[in-house]
């Protein structure tokens, strides 16, 4: 391990950065990794707009593996950090649904948020990035919780803030009514049936690093409500 | 001998003249006046009035006036459970198992508006007040509830302690028996398994005696 210090990759005299007194809602300095990834992907990057000093690109959703991996492993970017994957849909049934992510460089102190469209009304699938950040894993699990998009190559993609047993779909997307789409009965039946053990992995037990020297029936009941029972 | 006439009221009676120390009570009294002035409560803090149970907890309101000296932080010790805060159906089993392993007699304070209605949050994820899942005794209104509320609110616990027919009536210390066609049914010996964390070193389990 080795400790990244802010603008370590930065010139030597760079003076140390000064929180902006005035910053403009639309227009600024445009990150410079914006023109560094239309000069690698050529046609993948889509348009871009900085919005209160900070760049957005748009991308194409099916080559963002690709994208994450050299904005993290180039010299030139090392975007060390990902800050967040979360996903936007539209009021206007004609926007598209977005997927965002924000990395931020460290090392050059630099911030990108990076955007793709989704069809709403298709099945929601986007490349998992877990294999280049580690931390997407909970962070792209959210996203499939609330939204229903399906990250292709995550290594354990299930629910993880409601319960797995959890039927009535996807909150966050416009057409889920704000209450639900089961009756209060139905829904506290089927909450009430739910156990409360069955959503952490063996992993995540404590008990999971001594699980071969447990006792056998208590192994057999791990094992149990590890398939959910 | 210093034994006053028999009272029929529910008044601790002493003699001062005799100074024998006798004093004569009923039992129903004395089993409630007990159990009223040292309610332990176990604290199921959720949200924002879970801050408003600290500070009643805390020296300038002090809780540990009313006989509620100790937070029980184990089901096991508790006698009355604060549920103080909002309930999401993923917390419904939770509070639910928590209530069923707490021993008789036992009594829910439901505080703020959450806890009794849902309150503002009418969305997919909270449960419509906790009187859904288990039985309340006392509802605390407020938003939420100031301490000087809540501790009116174990007042009056108190009073519904005091008046309960202890010894003549074993019927209200029944456990609450889930119909076993129910789909809220869990069998014991399937508590005993969930449960087993939480023993101690007499194996204490939910369905055990």
């Amino acid at each position: 391990m080795s400790v990244v210090l802010p603008g370590a990759a930065l010139p030597k005299n760079t003076p140390d950065p000064v929180t902006p007194r005035t910053v403009p809602h639309r227009g600024g300095d445009v990150n410079p990794s914006v023109e560094a990834l239309r000069a690698q992907f050529g046609a993948t990057i889509g348009r871009h707009d900085v919005t209160w000093g900070e760049t957005t690109v748009w991308i194409d959703a099916t080559k963002v593996r690709e994208i994450a991996l050299w904005l993290r492993d180039d010299p030139t970017q090392q975007y060390d950090y990902l800050v967040d994957v979360t996903a936007v849909e539209h009021r206007d049934a004609a926007m598209p649904l977005e997927m965002v992510w924000h990395v931020r460089s460290l090392p050059y102190r630099r911030f990108l948020r990076i955007k793709a469209a989704l069809d709403p009304n298709a099945e929601l699938e986007v490349p998992s990035i877990e294999p280049v950040y580690k931390s997407a894993n909970w962070l792209e699990r959210e996203v499939y919780d609330m939204f229903g998009v399906r990250f292709g190559g995550h290594s354990d993609l299930r629910r993880i803030l409601l319960w797995e047993s959890y039927a009535e779909g996807f909150p966050l997307r416009k057409d889920f009514p704000l209450r639900g789409r089961f009756s209060r009965s139905e829904q506290l039946t089927q909450a009430l049936a739910a156990n409360p053990e069955a959503p952490y992995s063996m992993e995540e037990l404590s008990v999971a690093d001594a699980f071969h020297e447990l006792p056998a029936d208590m192994r057999e009941r791990l094992l149990r409500v590890k398939a959910g029972g | 001998m210093g034994l006053s006439p028999a009272t029929t009221t529910s008044q601790v009676s002493y003699d001062p003249p005799s100074q024998d120390g006798w004093v004569t009570t009923r039992l129903e009294f004395l089993v409630n006046w007990g159990r009223a002035n040292s309610l332990w409560p176990m604290p199921f803090g959720t949200a924002c009035c879970a801050i408003e149970f600290m500070a009643t907890a805390a020296s300038r309101f002090d809780l540990a006036r009313f006989g509620m000296e100790r937070m029980s932080y184990s089901p096991r010790q508790a006698d009355v459970l604060i549920c103080a805060g909002r309930v999401p159906y993923k917390l419904a089993p939770v509070i639910r198992r928590i209530y069923e392993q707490m021993p008789q007699p036992k009594w829910v304070i439901s505080m703020g508006a959450c806890a009794s209605t849902g309150g503002m949050f009418d969305n997919y994820a909270v449960v419509q007040g906790i009187d859904t899942i288990i039985p309340v005794d006392v509802y605390v209104p407020g938003c939420p509830p100031r301490p000087e509320a809540l501790i009116h609110g174990i007042l009056m616990l108190q009073d519904k302690v005091k008046q309960q027919r202890s010894l003549s009536n074993d019927a209200q210390y029944a456990e609450l028996v889930i119909d076993p066609t129910s789909r809220h049914y869990i069998p014991a010996s399937r508590i005993d398994e969930l449960s087993e964390p939480f023993g101690n070193s007499v194996h204490q389990t939910r369905s055990a005696p």
